[in-house]
């Protein structure tokens, strides 16, 4: 018990149902492989681990610094890419994957440093349409140096003989289930996501993140304490940038593809956003239970959508609004709610009052 | 006795979580100069924007001409008559200074006959009428200020600390500019940390501390009694005297 | 407004100049597209690129336009702003696809008359939308930045879903009016006759806000409520109406320039203003938050080195922007104009 506490930095979750899904998140992505087979349910299940890391990434930088960067997708498409580029220039090795990661963390670290430096100072507003300016910059120049990055096709490269989908670990197979590069990659995948969300669930629980919030709630007083906002806050904005990198590398990885579509869209950054919201800002478990809803709904749900629109031929407008390609306009009217209305997300509502 | 013009009870008002006044009573009697004394931080600036509805009041009740104004929003605030100057120098300064008055005329005409008057104890104002009010010097600044509350006639017009960092030269003609304010029967509530500026001008004294009136009487009997000003406000005074 | 009075003693002995009107960025633009000639090395060519980032630049100051002032006025950036030009495009095919005759037919008059009606349509529409977004969206989120930015982007999206709703997922082909297909040819010099049109637009707005602002009361008072809103309500003024109506105007605004902008690309997506909005993001930080002036000069300076860019080195267009703002916030960290603000 004691083990789990420090794990967790003390921030245990509170309220028994949450406790109750968040055991059930973390068994069910242990056992996914095994329990079922397919590569649908296998792909869900690394996306899932992927965004929670992205989610808790971002929430450091909403939820409690209370700044808005649009910049955090490209954070991650710099990790996807420089992992991607590498292993497609220098061939599957290992040594590809940790120069290319290297890179990229430095890259990322000198952007958001930059950045951060050069806007955090002036106020919320300034670094969100900063932030929105130099993300669409670079995801444009990602897709016209297509000499490079492969353009609006992307690259899709070979990942490490060890984590190949011909690779065999053992030869027999465990619960009726191969044991091959594709699980290893999963594993991988849970494995440093799990790490870094325990990482972050430590930043926000040390001194420096109870800094930021105060600077949070009020930066005059926080200043006046003798806190320097911008450091605190140019601190915050790198460490989610390098984790969004990571992230960014294990999507990369699982993938063995990298694209503008699928790391450096504004969609993918409007999903971040509906996430965390919907999720429970300033609350680390808010990106593990918003992230599973989301994207078990995103595979799943709208599969449900286009059965119900296909059952109302008759009612042409309503068969409209619930398409599956509509699905975000659902998803918009529910942001506005919980920004309106339940301000601490699903984590705030199962918590109760706890906090 | 007739009611007061402004009369505040038990006010207490908030700013985020600090609480900066603490149960203000306060009267401001018809056609009579006010001075609003304390250190600084005593919670002078907050009751005069509290009046004006710039902060809300979180409990205590304000009356202006028997009317209950603590609901009311600052523009019907202003619009029931009270006029404020805020503190240091609060022009727009990208308007030019006839622009800035004809502003203070809610009904969008400058009455000649008033400005005449105006113009006759704050004359910089007409030497740089088309000039953009930034460029003015500190003084004219808060003498625009002054004519912009006052470009129509007023109930009561509250002063936040119009010395501030003025050359004792201009110090000498806003005194005479309140002067004759005062002698047109205009009613003012007046903050400030001058005291013999105020000595000279004010009918009633009302000092505050630590977000509530701990004195308030007559100016003569105040102006007469120096221990009572020293225990009052201490070392702020001995600058100014 | 009454200007009869003047004071006996004006301008005797004034010891400060009159309000020294600041060239600098007025003396830039010219300069950058004089200065970018010997680059792009031929003339007709350097013509086509000017005159094709003046339009882009007008067309991006009228998006800008509102949404600076709204800024200015009470401290709101609306981030939907993008999803109201989408609006503003969409609405006008109501009237440019039916009128299909009136548009293809060869008469000039014929042409612009639907294209003014498509304006007018897209601007009610558009102003529509924006009371509608004040009304459900903005109102409840004065003064906190961060859920003004998550709410303004969440009314984006869902008005960026209702146009595929109404009008369908596909994009919609807008073709442009017969008569103002095509270039007039001087020489070795071709103008595009869209372009002059579109540079005509964002002329005649910026005069109308222009005088707007300097010679009415309203705009005395958004000038004066963009300086100190709480002064100017203290004046007695109801500043919440006047950013009502500036707000709705400036929907109204990003309407017009949505159907200038839709018919300059000739083919509709939802998402179309939400890409133009980066541009206008970085035009009114260039402007300096706030400043209608800035933000014309801004979107002019900004389209006209995006043009030039994109002709000397293709790749690095979107950068250019970027850079361009970063060089502005050095020499001006609060932008061209900056809006004196207490």
């Amino acid at each position: 018990m004691r083990v789990i506490r420090s794990l967790l930095s003390d921030d245990v979750p509170r309220g028994r149902l949450l406790v109750a899904l968040l055991a059930a998140i973390l068994v069910g992505l242990a056992v996914v492989p095994f329990v079922a087979g397919g590569a649908r349910a296998l792909n869900t299940a690394a996306t899932i681990c992927v965004f929670i890391v992205l989610v808790a990434s971002y929430d450091l930088l909403l939820g409690y610094a209370g700044i808005v960067s649009f910049a955090h997708t490209m954070f991650y498409g710099i990790g996807a890419y420089g992992v991607g580029l590498a292993l497609g220039a220098m061939g599957p090795t290992w040594w590809a994957v940790f120069t290319g990661l290297a890179t990229a963390l430095t890259v990322t670290l000198v952007l958001a440093l930059v950045i951060g430096l050069v806007s955090l100072r002036v106020r919320a507003l300034f670094f969100a349409m900063i932030t929105l300016a130099v993300a669409s910059a670079f995801s444009v120049l990602a897709s016209q140096l297509s000499d490079f990055t492969g353009g609006e096709d992307g690259r899709n490269f070979r990942v490490p003989e060890v984590l190949q989908p011909g690779y065999r670990l053992i030869e027999s197979e465990i619960f009726g289930r191969a044991i091959d590069g594709r699980l290893l990659t999963y594993y991988l995948v849970l494995a440093v996501s799990v790490v870094l969300f325990l990482f972050l669930l430590r930043v926000v629980n040390s001194q420096f993140g109870r800094v930021l919030q105060a600077i949070r709630e009020n930066d005059f007083r926080a200043e006046a304490l003798g806190y320097r906002t911008v450091v605190y806050r140019t601190l915050a904005n790198c460490i989610a940038a390098l984790v969004a990198t990571l992230a960014g590398a294990l999507m990369a990885l699982w993938l063995r593809y990298v694209g503008p579509k699928t790391v450096l869209s504004f969609e993918v950054m409007t999903d971040i956003l509906l996430i965390v919201v919907i999720g429970g800002m300033g609350r680390m478990y808010g990106a593990v239970i918003g992230s599973v809803l989301f994207i078990l709904a995103q595979n799943y749900l709208q599969l449900g959508m286009g059965r119900a629109a296909a059952q109302l031929v008759d009612w042409p407008w309503l068969a409209r609004v619930i398409h599956p390609d509509r699905w975000m306009l659902w998803m918009g009217i529910l942001f506005i709610a919980c920004v309106y209305y339940f301000p601490t997300g699903i984590v705030g509502k199962l918590r109760g009052t706890a906090r | 006795m007739a009611e007061a013009l402004l009369t505040l009870a038990g006010v207490h008002t908030h700013i985020g979580q600090y609480h900066i006044l603490q149960g203000v009573d306060l009267e401001v009697r018809e056609g009579e100069l006010t001075a609003l004394l304390g250190r600084n931080g005593a919670g002078k600036t907050t009751t005069l924007r509290t009046i004006m509805g710039l902060w809300k009041a979180s409990q205590g009740r304000l009356r202006f001409e028997g009317r209950d104004i603590a609901a009311l929003a600052t523009p019907e605030i202003a619009r029931a008559g009270v006029a404020y100057v805020p503190e240091s120098m609060a022009v727009f300064s990208d308007l030019t200074v006839r622009e800035n008055l004809v502003l203070g005329a809610r009904q969008g005409r400058l009455d000649s006959a008033r400005l005449e008057w105006i113009l006759g104890f704050l004359p910089a104002l007409g030497k740089f009428w088309n000039h953009q009010a930034g460029n003015l010097s500190g003084g004219q600044k808060q003498m625009l200020a002054i004519a912009r509350a006052i470009v129509e006639p007023r109930r009561l017009l509250l002063v936040d600390e119009p010395t501030k960092g003025l050359a004792p030269a201009i110090v000498q003609s806003l005194l005479a500019a309140f002067r004759e304010l005062k002698a047109t029967g205009t009613t003012i509530l007046l903050v400030e940390q001058n005291v013999s500026f105020v000595k000279r001008l004010g009918d009633r004294v009302a000092v505050m501390d630590d977000g509530r009136i701990v004195h308030a009487g007559p100016m003569p009997d105040f102006a007469a009694d120096r221990a009572l000003q020293m225990r009052l406000l201490g070392l702020a005074m001995e600058a100014h005297t | 407004m009454n200007d009869e009075f003047v004071p006996a003693q004006q301008g005797k002995g004034a010891a400060i100049p009159a309000a020294a009107l600041d060239y600098a960025p007025l003396v830039l633009v010219p300069a950058v597209a004089i200065a970018m000639l010997p680059l792009v090395g031929s003339f007709p060519t350097w013509v086509t690129l000017t005159v094709a980032g003046l339009a882009m630049g007008m067309m991006i100051f009228i998006m800008a336009s509102g949404l600076t002032l709204v800024f200015g006025l009470m401290d709101v950036l609306n981030f939907g702003h993008g999803a109201f030009v989408s609006v503003g495009a969409f609405a006008a095919t109501l009237v440019l696809l039916p009128l299909g005759d009136w548009t293809q037919a060869d008469s000039l008059a014929l042409n612009l008359s639907a294209v003014g009606l498509a304006i007018v349509v897209a601007m009610v529409a558009t102003a529509a939308v924006g009371w509608v977004f004040e009304r459900l969206i903005v109102r409840r989120v004065y003064g906190q930045h961060l859920r003004q930015i998550l709410v303004t982007m969440g009314g984006a999206i869902v008005t960026e879903q209702m146009i595929h709703v109404i009008w369908g997922a596909e994009q919609i082909p807008l073709p442009l009016p017969k008569a103002l297909r095509g270039a007039f040819v001087m020489g070795d010099v071709a103008i595009e006759k869209y372009r002059l049109l579109a540079v005509a637009v964002g002329l005649v707005v910026f005069a109308t806000m222009f005088l707007v602002l300097n010679r009415t009361r309203i705009g005395l008072l958004i000038r004066a409520g963009v300086e100190n809103g709480p002064m100017v309500e203290a004046l007695g003024y109801r500043i919440r109406r006047l950013f009502v109506g500036v707000f709705v105007a400036g929907s109204a605004l990003a309407g017009l320039g949505g159907v200038l902008w839709g018919l300059y690309r000739e083919t509709l997506t939802a998402s179309m203003g939400g890409e133009i909005v980066v541009m206008v993001f970085i035009v009114i930080i260039i402007g300096g938050l706030g400043s209608v002036g800035g933000c014309f000069l801004g979107a002019l300076l900004t389209a006209l080195v995006a043009n030039y860019a994109g002709f000397l080195a293709p790749k690095l267009a979107l950068a250019s922007n970027i850079l361009l703002m970063v060089a502005i916030l050095l020499w001006r960290p609060a932008g061209l104009y900056a809006v004196a603000r207490r």
